[in-house]
């Protein structure tokens, strides 16, 4: 893998730009793996990248049936925060924020991550006690954050009306490390160094079958062929349910339909993420002016990658009362993607009961954010068969008791 | 847009009168199951990419519970059925056999 660096930059232009290679391999799948990913999307090629990086272990297989980062790690709002109220997950997901700054370095490519920091309003006196709460908690937890006042949230916001008709802002909580990164360039950048360290990224390939030989996995039969492997990861969200069926055990989890969609192009206007989860709305600026919008999930069953128009009315609805601006937006696209969601709202990062099939799923709403530490933590237990990070998200939590209730510290916006 | 007919008053919903409640014919486990059962019940649920079938309210409508079976790979709705059933009537079934006559959901066939 050549590096990318100004000199390669000036190399190329004195070439015409002919010696740029591809950014990843596209090998045909060899017979047999040390460890399979299921599923190229941010978590898996982080998985496979910390594999190699933490553990030394390249000897992998990163297989996808659609395109690299086609699913949800190219359909979310890119937003990165990690002001969560419970122990486990303020840990992982500050991890993941705190790998993402220095994202870029550590790949050689440039995943634009902007810490322009987050806000999320407090529109009910009910919000304001549990962001104060947050705050507090966060403040234990070793993760900047600080709750605001509504003239400090007309500061760092001056297109934001405060006094909505229905819901005023009383305040805010305000996660100034956190911001935005370019979501396609994160799988592209795992993709790339993945490749370099001798992995094989297999798109267009997908798993029709897992192979499980008394009480392990053999391997996976795909529509490139079998492919043997001593361990398999599955990171596949929306998909979880039907893949964790064919290795025979079944997961706490329903796939529901989440959507975005963004504005045509402004000038700069708004240099923070907002976050309304009474609403259900959040907002951010994109690096080519769209205005990046995202709500709730529908309440039922979905695999279409399509959600229902009334969500994104309700979505627009409530960003226009808070920010009457939009209102004169014509909306440009508008997109679905599938995500997994658990009984209590937090992922499972977890043994399974096949004894060597890894799963890490359930992150609903929120996985972008959350893709390197996600990937660490996953890595270490795949390698090592316990990590700290994850330790928490075992799918056995449900059966204990034990959940990570982050659903009412969230609400519903991730 | 995902458009049921309410069997009670045979009202054409569309969503924004629906209310989704979930899986249907969950079947209750309480004090004297076993700590398996009442996992299962409380948390696993049915996610199929395909013939599902679930509980709706006709919430701005009668306000009555009912069932439908629908697909969720491509949103169609094989048919609605009354909620005073423990397993989906035989001509609901047949509709989803004439379309996808490889279908099984749970015990169902």
């Amino acid at each position: 893998m050549k590096r990318y660096s100004v000199f390669a930059v000036a190399r190329e232009a004195l070439r015409y730009h002919s010696g740029w290679e591809r950014a990843w391999r596209s090998p045909e799948p060899k017979r047999h793996y040390d460890v399979i990913i299921v599923g190229a999307g941010g978590h898996g090629l982080a998985t496979a990248y910390y594999l190699g990086k933490n553990f030394g272990i390249t000897n992998v297989a990163v297989i996808e049936k659609g395109w690299l980062g086609g699913g949800n790690t190219g359909r979310n709002t890119t937003i990165i925060r990690s002001n969560y109220l419970q122990d486990p997950s303020a840990a992982i997901y500050e991890k993941a924020r705190s790998l993402y700054e220095d994202m870029s370095q550590d790949l050689n490519y440039n995943v634009m991550f902007s810490p322009r920091g987050v806000l999320m309003l407090a529109q009910t006196q009910h919000e304001i006690r549990g962001y104060q709460r947050t705050a507090h908690a966060n403040a234990l937890q070793g993760v900047e954050t600080e709750f605001v006042s509504p003239q400090r949230v007309k500061e760092i916001v001056p297109i934001i009306n405060l006094d909505g008709p229905r819901y005023p802002v009383l305040g805010a909580l305000w996660q100034e490390r956190g911001g935005t990164a370019r979501h396609d360039a994160v799988a592209w950048g795992y993709a790339r160094a993945c490749s370099g360290m001798g992995m094989d990224i297999i798109q267009q390939c997908e798993v029709t079958g897992v192979r499980v030989e008394n009480g392990r996995v053999a391997g996976v039969d795909t529509s490139k062929g079998p492919i043997d492997c001593d361990k398999l990861g599955m990171l596949v969200a929306g998909n979880a349910s039907v893949l964790s069926e064919m290795a025979g055990f079944r997961l706490p989890m329903e796939s529901v339909a989440l959507q975005a969609l963004v504005s045509e192009p402004i000038k700069p206007c708004m240099d923070v993420v907002v976050m309304a989860n009474t609403v259900h709305g959040y907002m951010s600026q994109s690096d080519k002016g769209e205005m990046v919008i995202g709500g709730g999930t529908d309440g039922f069953n979905n695999y279409t990658q399509r959600g229902s128009f009334h969500h994104i009315e309700e979505t627009v609805r409530a960003l226009n009362e808070t920010f009457p601006m939009v209102s004169r937006l014509k909306m440009l696209r508008q997109w679905g993607g599938i995500v997994d969601v658990t009984g209590d709202r937090s992922p499972i990062i977890s043994k399974t009961p096949v004894g060597n099939v890894f799963v890490n799923c359930g992150w609903g709403t929120g996985g972008f954010k959350s893709i390197p530490g996600s990937g660490w933590g996953m890595a270490e237990l795949m390698a090592t068969g316990h990590s700290s990070l994850t330790e928490a998200f075992t799918i056995d939590r449900f059966k204990e008791g034990q959940f990570i209730d982050e659903s009412v510290a969230a609400g519903v916006a991730h | 847009m995902l458009i049921l007919e309410c069997p009670y008053c045979g009202v054409k919903a569309e969503e924004t009168e629906l209310h989704a409640g979930g899986e249907a014919h969950l079947k209750r486990f309480g004090p004297g199951s076993s700590d398996d059962e009442f996992h299962d019940y409380l948390f696993m649920r049915e996610n199929p990419k395909g013939v599902h079938f679930e509980r709706w309210r006709h919430v701005n409508g009668c306000g009555k519970w009912f069932h439908a079976a629908r697909c969720t790979m491509t949103l169609e709705v094989f048919g609605t059925y009354s909620a005073q059933t423990y397993e989906p009537p035989q001509d609901i079934r047949d509709a989803i056999s004439a379309k996808r006559p490889d279908w099984s959901w749970r015990e169902f066939k």
